[in-house]
């Protein structure tokens, strides 16, 4: 039995892999945060079953918003399914794969952390059923900021599915381009879950102190804005990997430096993500309980986040060392 | 196409140094996180002894950053000297 190698076999087959991995990846995070969300709203009715209709409208609106992510990789897994890749290069074939892994991989945080809020919300409404609409705002706003590394996700997916790549030379581009995939699918995952866990406190904050909302509100989109960080320098590094200037080489080594820089920002983002979302998270929940102290909270908070992103830095360092150093 | 000796061990020096500082980020990350996340939760309950809780923040901070100081030396030595 002979296979044929031929590019356009090798671009199909990768096509497919990638639109598998995107959609089976990308639907682990959506069912998690849906389920959560579902939870905390049947906890919500047995306790106030007389509010159940308050509290269903909210749930399918919350799970709706963690949806959103999931909608995003089945729309890049149809591409990748039926979209007729130019076949002139072999690069596509490793475009078409990383943009399956980019956007399966940054969907998982992002649709996680929708469902914190939602949950919360749920909660809420039976603790503050006159705050309905209050509680809906927060959770919108807030859910909204967690899909923006998917959002990014995304963005980077159509710039590896739809950019022209045939006059990069095949030997360090295609780990340029695998590791810019991976950079901002990774990168995205700790922000994601981190933005949610602050709109959770937030919302949680709303339905317990209601005359606090205006200032949680703005510390939640303060703190959600600093756990992004991380995610925006994973783009960061995708974006100087697709559009550098690849120079032929025979070695392994630079491809190797280039996939390491990806997967150095990717892993890199997701401690430092994740733990912004905690701190914004505690301020949050004790700026809702008490005017006292607000200042000092929010001042405490940047200063934390401050030392907690280095490592990010660190991670961000090393990753452009290796792309334009060594 | 052959592969030389030297060639193969930068590659692997390289994947190295991004595979350390990667995931040396996640510990410290979520440590000072976890340690900032706490002192907010502390000024909420006692604002009167923010200047206290901050430096006890700041210290407790440095300590866990020092894991992640060790993976970027280590990156740093994997690019630069091995």
């Amino acid at each position: 039995m002979m296979i044929q190698w031929d590019a356009e076999t090798v671009i199909k087959m990768a096509a497919y892999a990638g639109a598998g991995l995107c959609m089976g990846l990308g639907a682990i995070g959506a069912a998690l945060g849906e389920g959560y969300t579902a939870g905390q709203a049947n906890e919500a009715v047995s306790r106030k079953p007389e509010l159940s209709g308050e509290v269903f409208k909210t749930m399918l609106v919350g799970q709706a918003m963690a949806e959103s992510a999931a909608i995003f990789a089945l729309v890049v897994a149809m591409l990748l399914l039926f979209v007729n890749f130019p076949t002139h290069s072999w690069l596509f074939a490793m475009s078409s794969l990383s943009a399956g892994l980019c956007m399966g991989l940054g969907a998982f945080g992002s649709s996680i952390g929708s469902g914190f809020p939602a949950g919360a919300a749920c909660q809420g409404t039976t603790h503050q059923p006159a705050m309905g609409g209050r509680l809906m705002t927060t959770m919108l706003i807030g859910s909204a900021v967690c899909q923006t590394p998917a959002i990014f996700a995304m963005v980077v997916s159509f710039i590896l599915l739809f950019s022209n790549f045939s006059a990069q030379p095949f030997n360090p581009a295609w780990a340029a381009l695998l590791g810019a995939g991976l950079a901002t699918g990774f990168a995205a995952i700790g922000p994601g879950i981190g933005g949610g866990l602050v709109a959770r406190a937030a919302c949680d904050g709303v339905a317990r102190n209601p005359e606090r909302a205006g200032p949680v509100t703005n510390i939640m989109l303060l703190g959600q804005a600093v756990s992004q960080t991380t995610a925006i320098y994973g783009v960061l590094i995708s974006f100087v990997l697709i559009f550098r200037n690849n120079e032929a080489t025979t070695l392994i080594a630079p491809s190797a430096a280039l996939l390491a820089a990806g997967l150095c920002m990717g892993f890199g983002a997701f401690g430092p993500g994740l733990g912004l979302g905690v701190v914004a998270q505690n301020a949050v929940k004790w700026i809702s309980r008490s005017e006292a102290g607000t200042g000092d909270i929010t001042r405490l908070m940047l200063v934390g986040m401050a030392v907690t992103e280095s490592t990010g830095i660190y991670a961000l360092v090393i990753s452009l060392l290796l792309i334009f150093v060594v | 196409m052959a592969i030389e000796g030297a060639d193969l061990i930068k590659a692997a020096a390289f994947l190295g140094a991004g595979i350390c500082m990667g995931i040396g980020a996640l510990g410290p990350g979520l440590g000072e996180g976890f340690t900032a996340g706490k002192a907010c939760e502390a000024i909420g309950k006692n604002p009167k002894e923010a200047g206290l809780l901050t430096r006890t923040m700041l210290v407790g901070q440095a300590v866990s950053e020092s894991t992640g100081i060790y993976s970027l030396v280590v990156a740093l030595l994997l690019l630069f000297v091995v």
